[in-house]
Formats: C-alpha cells, sequence, structure tokens
C-alpha cells in the first residue's frame, strides 16, 4: 500500500514503460479466461459469494442491451380495444347486464323504503351534545331551558316566544342562510340559499328545531342554476345532504342529490 | 257552407315579402289550385330563369297549415271567420325534387378491425369515407361497393371526427391523441407526410371554413378536450390561430357562414368568435349542464358547397370549375338559405344540451335566446337542421326523436319507435325523409310530413355510431359496433 504519491510522481517525470497500454490490452483480453475459470473451480461460501455477484452483474448487462435494441425498431403502441365515437366518451356506460341487476336492487329498495343518499349511515349526535342547560329563576335553580350548540336554521320571519316561555334558545351566532352545494355530476359548486330542512336523521326533535348536523337532508334553492322539468316550469327546490361537521367549521357544505 | 263564398287573401313569403296583390279566391279551391295561383304569382313578379318548373308550396294561415282546401280550415277553426278581413296566406316553398326513401340494404362490407366510429359522405355524394377504432381512415368506392386498395394509416388511436372539406377533395379525420390528418379523397392517400399537432387531449369536433368565403379550403378548426379550439392552415401545415377561454372540454364546433366561429362546451356555455383575428365576440349562457351539439341552420348548404342536387341530372362537373367560380356558387346557394326567414337574414343556432333541453338562438346579434324547447326525459345527442332549415329534429338518449319548428322552437311532434337511445340522425336532401341510428342496432326512416315512421331497418349486429344521408339523396351509410358498414337504397 503505497504512502505518499510517489508512485504517480514517477509516472508524471519519466512516463510509463513503452510496452505499457499493450500489455494492458492483452491482460483485458485475458480477463475473461480467468474469471470462467475462477467460476468453474470455487467452492463453498465464496462460490456463493462470487455466483450472486456474478448474476447481478449479467442483469445490468441484458438490461443495457435491451435497452438500446428498443432505441432502434420504434414499436407501434397497443390501442385499446372498446372504440366509442366522440359523443360517448366522457360518459361511462354500463355493461348490459349491470343494467339489469341495478334495476332488481332498485325495485327492492323502494320496497323496503331505503332511499339513495350519498351518506347513508351516520352516528347519532347525542341530546347531551346538541343542548346545554340555561340555569334560570331568582335562585338560578330552575333547570327546563335548553340552549342549543349546533348551528340551526330558522325561517324568514322567526320571531322568537317571549322569554319566559321560550324552552330552546336558538342563538343568532349559530343561526346559518345559505350552504354550499356541490353538484355531483358538473364538480361544481355553488352557494345557494336554505328554504328549509327535511330531515335529520338523529332525532325528529332536531328536524322540527331546524338543527343542522352532519347528514341532516336540507332543501335547497336551485333557482339559480336553470334547471328545467320536462314540462318546461323551473325547478326552484331541491333536497341536498350535509357533508361536513358545520359545527366545526363555521360553514354548511352540502351534496345535491339529482 | 255555401259553395259561392270567396274571401280576399294575400299570399306571402316566410320573411314577410308579398306576393303579388289581394286576390279573391272562392272557398272550396284546393291546394292543387292554390299551387297554381301561387306560381303564376311568383313568376309574374321575378323573371327568374328556371320559370319552366313549378314550385309545390305548402300553405298556412297563422302557422296552421291548410291541408285539403280553405273550406276545410275554416270548418275546423272555432273562431268566428271574418270575411271583411284580408285573409293572409304564407306559402312555404318545398324542395322541386323528391327524395325516394331507402328501402334496402344494399351492401354489407367488412373492411375495418374495430368499431367505426365516424363517417360522412362527399358533398357531392360520390365517395364514402369512414373512421374507426383501428386507427384507420377508409374511403369505399360506391359503385362497386368495395374500399380503396389505399387506406389512411398514419394516425396512432381510435379515429374521433371526420370531416369532409366543403370542395368535395379534402377529408381532416382526428384521432383521440390531438393528431389531425388530411387525406386526398379521391385516391386515399395522404396529403404531406405528417399530422398536424399541437392538442394536448383528444379532438371532439372538426369544422372546415364555408366555400363561400374562401374557395381554395384552407382553414380548418379544431375543438378538443383541453379546452382550446386551434384554426390551421392545411396548405401549410400549422396551426394559425389558437383560441382559449372555455374552461372545460369543448364539444363541438361550427364555422357559420359569416365568419364566425361557434363553440359548446362541458362548462355550459357557448361562445362566439371571429375567426379573422381570434376576438371572443360574445358568450351565450343559460344551459345548466353540458351542451354536447350544435346545429347551424345554413348547414346544408355550407357541407355541399357549390354542389346543387337538383342540378344533378344538367351534368354539370364541378372539377372543371375554379376556385373563384367555385366560390360564387356556393355564395349564391348560402345567399338563399340566409335570408330566408327575416328580412335582413340571419343564422339561427340550436343547441342540445345534458339537462334535458334545446335551446334556439339568433348568435350574430343576440346574447339572450330566441327560445327554451323543453320535453325530452333524457339527455340531447344530436340536433340536426333540416335542409331547408325549416324544421329541427333532436334525437335524444330517451329513446324518441322531437321535430320542433325552427322558426319560433315550437314543439312539433315526437316520433316514437326506437327501443334504446338514439345515437345520430341525418335528413334527406329535400326535408320529407330522416333516418335514425340507435344503440338498439336498427335504422328507422321517418315520414317527416305524416310524421310517422316510413321504414324499419334492422341488420346492424350491434349499436350503430354512425349514420349518414349523401347529399344527393339516394344513400344512406351506416356503422357502428359490429365493424360492419352498412349501404342502404332503395
Amino acid at each position: 500500500m503505497p504512502q505518499n504519491e510517489h508512485i504517480e510522481l514517477h509516472r508524471k517525470r519519466h512516463g510509463r514503460r513503452f510496452d505499457h497500454y499493450e500489455k494492458q490490452q492483452k491482460k483485458e483480453g485475458r480477463l475473461p479466461h480467468i474469471l470462467s475459470k475462477k467460476a468453474q473451480t470455487l467452492r463453498g461460501i465464496k462460490a456463493k459469494l462470487y455466483n450472486k455477484r456474478r448474476q447481478n452483474e449479467k442483469i445490468q448487462m441484458k438490461k443495457t442491451i435491451k435497452s438500446h435494441e428498443e432505441k432502434e425498431t420504434k414499436q407501434r403502441e397497443e390501442v385499446p380495444e372498446g372504440a366509442v365515437p366522440a359523443y360517448l366518451l366522457d360518459r361511462e356506460k354500463q355493461s348490459r347486464a349491470k343494467v339489469l341487476s341495478n334495476t332488481i336492487k332498485q325495485k327492492r329498495k323502494e320496497k323496503a323504503g331505503k332511499w339513495d343518499v350519498p351518506i347513508p349511515k351516520v352516528k347519532a349526535v347525542s341530546e347531551a351534545e346538541v343542548f346545554r342547560v340555561v340555569q334560570s329563576g331568582k335562585r338560578r335553580k330552575k333547570v327546563w331551558k335548553r340552549l342549543v350548540t349546533k348551528p340551526c336554521f330558522v325561517g324568514e320571519g322567526f320571531t322568537r316566544k317571549p322569554p319566559k316561555f321560550e324552552r330552546f334558545i336558538r342563538p343568532m351566532a349559530l343561526r346559518f342562510t345559505k350552504a354550499h352545494v356541490t353538484h355531483p355530476e358538473l364538480r361544481a359548486t355553488f352557494q345557494l340559499p336554505i328554504i328549509g330542512v327535511k330531515k335529520n336523521p338523529s332525532s325528529p326533535l332536531y328536524t322540527s328545531l331546524g338543527v343542522i348536523t352532519k347528514g341532516t337532508v336540507l332543501e335547497v334553492n336551485v333557482s339559480e342554476l336553470g334547471m328545467v322539468t320536462q314540462g318546461g316550469k323551473v325547478v326552484w327546490g331541491k333536497y341536498a345532504q350535509v357533508t361536513n361537521h358545520p359545527e366545526n367549521d363555521g360553514c354548511i357544505n352540502a351534496v345535491l342529490l339529482v | 257552407m255555401s259553395s259561392d263564398k270567396a274571401i280576399l287573401s294575400q299570399f306571402q313569403l316566410e320573411n314577410g315579402a308579398l306576393l303579388g296583390g289581394p286576390v279573391e279566391i272562392p272557398l272550396i279551391v284546393n291546394i292543387r289550385q292554390l299551387n297554381s295561383v301561387a306560381n303564376g304569382l311568383a313568376q309574374a313578379q321575378q323573371t327568374s330563369t328556371d320559370s319552366s318548373e313549378i314550385t309545390p308550396y305548402s300553405f298556412y294561415v297563422d302557422d296552421i297549415e291548410i291541408k285539403e282546401s280553405l273550406e276545410k280550415y275554416f270548418e275546423e277553426q272555432t273562431n268566428k271567420q271574418v270575411f271583411e278581413k284580408t285573409l293572409n296566406i304564407t306559402c312555404v316553398p318545398k324542395a322541386r325534387f323528391q327524395v325516394i326513401p331507402v328501402e334496402r340494404c344494399t351492401a354489407t362490407i367488412e373492411g375495418h378491425l374495430e368499431a367505426i366510429t365516424a363517417l360522412q359522405f362527399s358533398p357531392n355524394g360520390k365517395l364514402l369515407a369512414s373512421g374507426s377504432g383501428d386507427t384507420t381512415v377508409r374511403f369505399w368506392d360506391l359503385n362497386t361497393q368495395t374500399p380503396f386498395d389505399e387506406y389512411g394509416k398514419a394516425h396512432r388511436h381510435w379515429i374521433l371526427c371526420l370531416n369532409w372539406a366543403p370542395n368535395g377533395k379534402i377529408v381532416a379525420s382526428s384521432c383521440k391523441q390531438g393528431l389531425i390528418g388530411l387525406w386526398v379523397g379521391a385516391t386515399g392517400k395522404q396529403c404531406g407526410t405528417k399530422l398536424l399537432s399541437g392538442h394536448r387531449q383528444w379532438i371532439n369536433s372538426l369544422s372546415w371554413q364555408p366555400l363561400h368565403l374562401n374557395g381554395s379550403c384552407r382553414l380548418l378548426a379544431s375543438g378538443s378536450k383541453d379546452t382550446t379550439i386551434k384554426i390551421w392552415d392545411t396548405h401549410l401545415f400549422k396551426a394559425v390561430l389558437t383560441l382559449s377561454g372555455h374552461t372545460a372540454s369543448v364539444t363541438c364546433i361550427k364555422w357559420g357562414g359569416q365568419n364566425l366561429l361557434y363553440s359548446a362546451s362541458q362548462d355550459r356555455t357557448i361562445k362566439v368568435w371571429r375567426t379573422t383575428d381570434g376576438v371572443l365576440c360574445r358568450t351565450l349562457d343559460g344551459h345548466a349542464h353540458w351542451v354536447n351539439t350544435l346545429a347551424l341552420s345554413t348547414d346544408y348548404v355550407l357541407r355541399t358547397g357549390a354542389y346543387e342536387p337538383s342540378k344533378e341530372s344538367s351534368n354539370v362537373d364541378l372539377d372543371n370549375f375554379d376556385d373563384v367560380t367555385l366560390q360564387t356558387m356556393a355564395l349564391e346557394r348560402y345567399e338563399k338559405v340566409y335570408n330566408l326567414f327575416d328580412a335582413n337574414g340571419g343564422e339561427r343556432l340550436v343547441s342540445g344540451s345534458d339537462d334535458f333541453t334545446l335551446y334556439l338562438w339568433k348568435p350574430e346579434t343576440d346574447k339572450k335566446p330566441l327560445a327554451r324547447m323543453t320535453g325530452h326525459q333524457q339527455l340531447i345527442n344530436d340536433v340536426k337542421f333540416s335542409p331547408d332549415t325549416r324544421l329541427l329534429a333532436s334525437a335524444s338518449f330517451d329513446k324518441s326523436i322531437k321535430l320542433w319548428s325552427s322558426r319560433t322552437g315550437a314543439f312539433l311532434s315526437t316520433l316514437r319507435g326506437h327501443v334504446q337511445a338514439v345515437y345520430q340522425i341525418a335528413w334527406s336532401a329535400d326535408s320529407r325523409l330522416l333516418v335514425s341510428g340507435s344503440a338498439d342496432s336498427t335504422l328507422k326512416v321517418w315520414n317527416i310530413e305524416k310524421r310517422c315512421i316510413l321504414f324499419d331497418l334492422p341488420g346492424h349486429a350491434d349499436e350503430i355510431y354512425a349514420v349518414d344521408y349523401s347529399p344527393d339523396g339516394q344513400k344512406v351509410a351506416s356503422g357502428g359496433k359490429d365493424k360492419s358498414l352498412k349501404l342502404w337504397r332503395r
């Protein structure tokens, strides 16, 4: 193991042997023979290690050769099957078998009274979460009043009952009038005014109060979208289902039920 | 009703022009006699060169057709007849020639290896080009009903759209990779060596510049899924203009006769562009879902250019004329159709959409639609104006075809018969027949005067994707998923 660079220094000063390059070439030419002798005579653990290393080298070589070959030949890419004209391109066509099974499934569901909603199962919200107890009376002992802690919808022309008789208090800060409704096919979102709360899946009490939680079905005013029925009448109210937790986010996001 | 009653009537054309002065007509006169009166008045007014031919007319009073005689018309009316007032009778000329309906399949030609996605006859009806999912564009010899030897192999993906240039010499084809190829129609060879590239996604629609604007058929417009529209110069093989503005895929484009380009898109709008400099003129809003198709009232004249099917028998060979003559001939034909409805002329545009409605627009002047046509129960796939521009037909996925009046947008009737979605429709050259192809693998020929089905043409093994009626009204070609092309004649 040479310490310092005296070998390189000598090479720089005096050059190499005259037959250096010839000898180098001949040595390289002998290399395959030596390697093959080695591969044939090695035994034991050394053989295993050598074979593994050699295998990797061969794989790399094959890959480079193949990539060179590919560059030379121009290959025609595979054209997929199922050609459709331009007007059918963005439309997913159901296979005919599926259509039949789907109609049967729909008939069964209609019989059972289940409807197609984007979020069918929602975790029910308990009363303890939605209502907070408000104490009243001179000695703060009466506890029959409740404060609603979730966003709700009250209609236009809503006036509170006299405070003495008001059992459920809906604070103004938690009253919403607009919802961000997404059309599922167009993938566009519009801000539409709410007409009313149709059904809150947790409890009919919440429906009557107008409490909006995740999974609530609202009726929204879609006259902005310009949809028309087959009779030529303008559609102005449609159902939408809430998809976020409005009490956490501060806004109501819903998906339109087309 | 006494037989010697007569009424003072004034004949007029659709755009309000009067045909002669008021004439006293007895009530028992029938349609044939009314026809000869109207023809006589028309000839007295103009010294037209073809005064020896008689134009058949149909007569309307207040948009209600007079079917047998004035007497019958008044009987059906519940209003009291006012004999002191002059009756305004509108004369609507029908096509002078009558097309014999197609009845039988004369040839089933295999040749394509995958479903046929696009078909079009050349403007003079002598050549047929078809594009398919096996990436080839083939040309068919209609006399021997066999394919040409040469066919277009340059595309690498499905052919989506085919369009003949209005001079009948070149075909443009577009594929799913966004490339456009140009082919010489008579031989099948490719024009040039490379395809026009520039779009980044597939091209939905192609439209040539009309012949009356440029006799050499140079400019071609293409609308693509990448939301842009490009105008190409086919002599230089370069893109001249790129029109961007849409926010979703452009589904259909039409080059109008006044050098305006109309484009419909999935972003629910239709945009009107000036093709000379690429400036957006106006945006037509109103649809609630994707706009699928567009149709122009001047579609038929723009497609056929200088070729007049009724003059077929006079052996005029259009190949002998030079570009400038062809341009003036096309302009003549265009002017006639352009001035049909209003005194100062106007093109009408109809758009069909996924929101199950159609809108009728006058895109050169108004931003607001003329009429909204509702009634379909599923999305509308194809809309076509009749060649005389008086009627509109719309084909929908709800298995029906609806007929509308193109002047007012009023609903006329529904044609039912198909059992699956109707994909494409095509009018015959005299506007009396309509052929429709559907997913239920049948073609149906409809009689428009009686509004009923005329012939049912089964024979295809799978869905029919493309239907075309030759502009001379002699043949119908149809192709679809079963890879074979069928030619139908009488």
